[in-house]
Formats: structure tokens, C-alpha cells, sequence
């Protein structure tokens, strides 16, 4: 282990972090090894600074305190996340993916790796919008069951939703972001109307199974924290999960450039990273 | 043969003087270069295929899972924390700004730092708040080599002062040491 002299910090070493991925993986049935390493590492090196734990007492804590698994694993992913996220993307959206949507009598949607909802109720507002929202269902997962908590409840700081009715008008919207949602003291609430047609549950990328036939999936920012063995696999399960003429769309920085069933796919919108599944 | 790296790192009145050591390179520089520098993902610019255009070797925006190459010279994307795997591939990461900043130098140097070990170097250039110095005193500890720009050469030298005070640093450079530091690389 490296101390910094100055702070408390701490940083485990690589050799560490696979012991530790190896006891989650052995003791409590949970493979985290497809995670990159180097956000790993980041992320149980805040966990123990958060603790004030020792990699001795980490592992201990893993070992023997029930409950400590579930913890580390929910502080382990990263749920940064924002309503709008990219603007332009949502704006592709309607553009290049909404007029097909709009030619189905039901649409299903997957947003995977949902975190605490944002870019649910996002699309939600999209389809409201577009006068889609009645025939659409919109699924959202994730691993951690605590920001799907948060999902349901789509109750968000007021600050932080001024700040995305910022983004909203990027996105050349009808309507103002204030529609939906009900303010009071610093929370504004989803309102119930935008909820009716979304379910939040748990499902992991990593090892559970297609459960339905989408007309569009959404994962954005999620690959990027999965090695490209693991990549690999949930794209394949997107591929399975998309009906034909399927839409997928992934992150800013996410492609299929190194997908090995890439040609099953056409480009709709290169800079977005929006695919539909064709082959 | 084993890999090297060198990270440049600056922020507000750094990022003009990495360029102008970048533009002024006359011949490729054999190991990679990371640069991170905080730009406004809103002027996210072409930066990188302008240099491209103008030098003898490759300059892009890093990507998520791309193996490091020689040669190349790699932008942090903005938006983006820059890691560093252990197999010398890039991951992004959009977890929360260190130091207000999203990349961070920090986050980027304290990645490097145990994969490359003796074989990273890494410059801390002026720059308006802490970022960077505990990043270059990982690299420090595990064996890299560590450079800030000098502070009274600095247009703003709150950062490679920050260094300097935890001592991150094995050489303050001036501008035009740094220049001579990095064309003996080449
Ligand atoms: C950075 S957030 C992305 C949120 C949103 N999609 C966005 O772009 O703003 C990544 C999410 O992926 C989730 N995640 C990580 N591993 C997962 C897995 N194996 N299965 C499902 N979700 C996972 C995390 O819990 C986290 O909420």
C-alpha cells in the first residue's frame, strides 16, 4: 500500500485489489472481475478512505461483518448522473430514432444502467413530448438496488433540476422542464403522471439474462467501467434483446467500433453513438 | 522492452504553454505523451487534429479501452476522468470532478503511477487550483519522475506551487529547461 504523506490517502496496489475481487468473488458469489481495474482500485481505495480502513480491516469487514458486501458493492459502481446528459444526443434522438418508435402500435424501452433515474425520466419527458408516451414502457435497471430506490421515488434537488432545465432547452423542447415535476422547499418531485408507464428493477449487465424485446435500449456511461471481454458480453445481450430494426444507444464515448457483430448494425448517428440492430 | 509515459498536465495558463512545447517539437517523440488540461467540454475543440496536422506524429483524444501506443500523443477527453489499466489500455470514467475538475490531473497521474512506476515522468504546469499535486507525489513515491514549471515562470502558479508544497516534485523547471527535458526524449 502507497501512503501519501501529507493526506490520509491510501491507495491499495493492483495485487491488492484482485485479493479483494477474489474474496467478493469466492465468499459472497459476486463477480466484479470484469470491472476495469483502475476505477476499481479508485473506487475501494475512497471506500476504505470514507471508513478509515486499513486494507487488513477491509477485508475483515468483507469477510466477517453481514451487510459490509452489499455496502462496498453499491459505493463500488460509480452513479454519477444528470437529466439531458449531452443535450444533442436526446436531440438525435427525436430526430433519428422517435419517427420509427412512432410506427409501433406498443414501445418498449430499456434504459441499463439507469442509476437514479435521470435519463429515464429524460426519455419519459422526450416521449410525452412527441405524444409517444401512452403506448411506451420504459424499463430501467441497474445493479445497485439503493439509486433504484432513488429512481422510484424521483425526488431530485432543486438546484440540480434548474440546472438541467439548462440542458432541456438545448434540446429544442415544446414545453419547459418545470411541467414535471412538483417544487417544494429544495426538492422537486417527478410528477406521478410521467411515472405511470416506467418500472425500475434490478438486473445485472453482468449476470443476468435478456427478459424482454425492446425497440430501444439505452446504455450510456456504463461500458465504459466493464474490460472488453465484458463488453462484449452485454453487447451481445442488447443484440439479443433488441427486436429488428431495434435501436441501441450508447454513451459519448461509448462505440461498437470494436464489436465483433458491429456489421449487425447500422450507424444512424455516428457522433451520438446511435445503432439499430439490422442483421 | 519496457513501456514509458510522459504526463503533462496544466490548467489555466498551462494549457498555451503545453501546446507551444507540443508545436515546437521537431521530431516524434518516441514514448507516449498524455496530455490533461481542463477545457470546457462545451469548446471541446479540434485541438487535436490541428496539432495533428502540424507534427510528424499521431495527437488524438484518448478513447475508452485503447491500447497506449508509442508515439502517439493522447488528449484527455473533457468530460472525462483519463485512467490508465494495468495492460496499458485507457478507461473513462464520469464519476465525480476531483478538485472541480472532470479530467482531472490527479486522477489521471495516480493511475499512471503504479503502472508505469520508474518509467513515468510527469510535468505540473500553472494552473488555478490544486489539481495535479497529489497525483505527481504518487508517481513520486512509486518511483517516476517528477517536474513542476516553475512558479515565478507560471502565469498562474497556485498549482505547481501546491506540488511544491507537498514536495511531490524532484525538479522545479523553467519553461525553457522543460522544452530541453522533453526534445532529449525525442
Ligand atoms: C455512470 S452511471 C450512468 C447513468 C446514466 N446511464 C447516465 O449516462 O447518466 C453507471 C451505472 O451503471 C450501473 N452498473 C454498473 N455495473 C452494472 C451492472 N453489472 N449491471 C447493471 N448496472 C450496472 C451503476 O450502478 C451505475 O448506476
Amino acid at each position: 500500500m502507497v501512503e501519501l504523506s501529507t493526506k490520509v490517502a491510501v491507495m491499495i496496489t493492483f495485487e491488492e485489489l484482485e485479493g479483494i475481487i477474489d474474496v467478493v468473488k469466492n465468499l459472497h458469489g459476486y463477480d466484479v472481475s470484469g470491472y476495469t481495474r483502475s476505477s476499481l482500485k479508485r473506487r475501494v481505495t475512497r471506500i476504505m478512505e470514507l471508513n478509515k480502513l486499513d486494507l487488513v480491516e477491509l477485508k475483515s469487514k468483507l469477510i466477517n461483518q453481514p451487510g459490509f458486501i452489499t455496502y462496498f458493492l453499491q459505493e463500488i459502481t460509480v452513479n454519477v448522473t444528470e437529466m439531458f446528459r449531452d443535450p444533442e444526443f436526446y436531440k438525435a434522438v427525436k430526430t433519428d430514432v422517435f419517427p420509427y418508435l412512432a410506427t409501433y402500435p406498443h414501445i418498449k424501452l430499456w434504459s441499463a444502467g439507469c442509476s437514479t433515474g435521470e435519463e429515464v425520466y429524460s426519455l419519459a419527458i422526450l416521449l410525452k413530448e412527441a405524444g409517444l408516451y401512452q403506448r411506451a414502457f420504459i424499463y430501467g435497471t441497474d445493479i445497485n438496488t439503493k439509486v433504484l430506490e432513488k429512481a422510484k421515488r424521483g425526488i431530485y434537488s432543486l438546484i440540480k433540476v434548474k440546472e438541467y432545465s439548462e440542458n432541456f432547452i438545448k434540446t429544442d423542447p415544446k414545453s419547459s422542464l418545470s411541467e414535471y415535476y412538483t417544487a417544494m422547499y429544495n426538492a422537486a418531485t417527478i410528477n406521478n403522471s410521467l411515472k405511470q408507464n416506467i418500472l425500475f428493477t434490478q438486473h445485472s449487465l453482468v449476470s443476468d439474462q435478456a427478459f424482454n424485446e425492446f425497440q430501444m435500449i439505452t446504455c450510456r456511461n456504463v461500458l465504459i467501467y466493464f474490460d472488453t471481454n465484458l463488453q462484449e458480453k452485454v453487447l451481445d445481450l442488447f443484440y439479443d434483446s433488441l427486436c429488428h430494426l431495434g435501436f441501441l444507444c450508447l454513451g459519448s464515448k461509448e462505440s461498437l467500433v470494436n464489436y465483433k457483430n458491429a456489421g449487425k448494425f447500422k450507424v444512424v448517428n455516428k457522433k451520438h453513438n446511435i445503432y439499430q440492430k439490422i442483421g | 522492452m519496457e513501456r514509458k509515459i510522459l504526463l503533462l498536465g496544466g490548467s489555466a495558463g498551462g494549457f498555451s504553454v503545453i501546446l507551444n512545447i507540443i508545436k515546437a517539437l521537431e521530431r516524434p517523440i518516441q514514448r507516449p505523451i498524455i496530455v490533461i488540461v481542463h477545457r470546457n467540454p462545451k469548446y471541446a475543440s479540434s485541438i487535436e487534429d490541428t496539432l495533428s496536422k502540424a507534427l510528424l506524429q499521431k495527437v488524438k483524444t484518448a478513447d475508452d479501452k485503447e491500447t497506449i501506443e508509442d508515439g502517439t500523443i493522447y488528449f484527455a477527453p473533457a468530460g472525462y476522468h483519463l485512467l490508465i489499466e494495468p495492460d496499458y489500455s485507457f478507461s473513462l470514467d464520469i464519476s465525480e470532478p476531483v478538485q472541480y475538475s472532470r479530467p482531472s490531473i490527479d486522477v489521471t497521474f495516480e493511475s499512471a503511477a503504479e503502472v508505469y512506476k520508474e518509467n513515468c515522468a510527469a510535468i505540473l504546469f500553472s494552473g488555478a487550483n490544486h489539481d495535479g499535486a497529489q497525483g505527481l507525489l504518487m508517481i513520486k513515491k512509486y518511483g517516476g519522475k517528477t517536474y513542476v514549471q516553475d512558479p515565478l515562470d507560471a502565469e498562474v502558479p497556485i498549482m505547481p506551487q501546491s506540488a511544491i508544497d507537498l514536495n511531490a516534485q524532484d525538479k522545479i523547471l523553467s519553461i525553457a529547461e522543460i522544452k530541453d527535458y522533453i526534445i532529449q526524449l525525442t
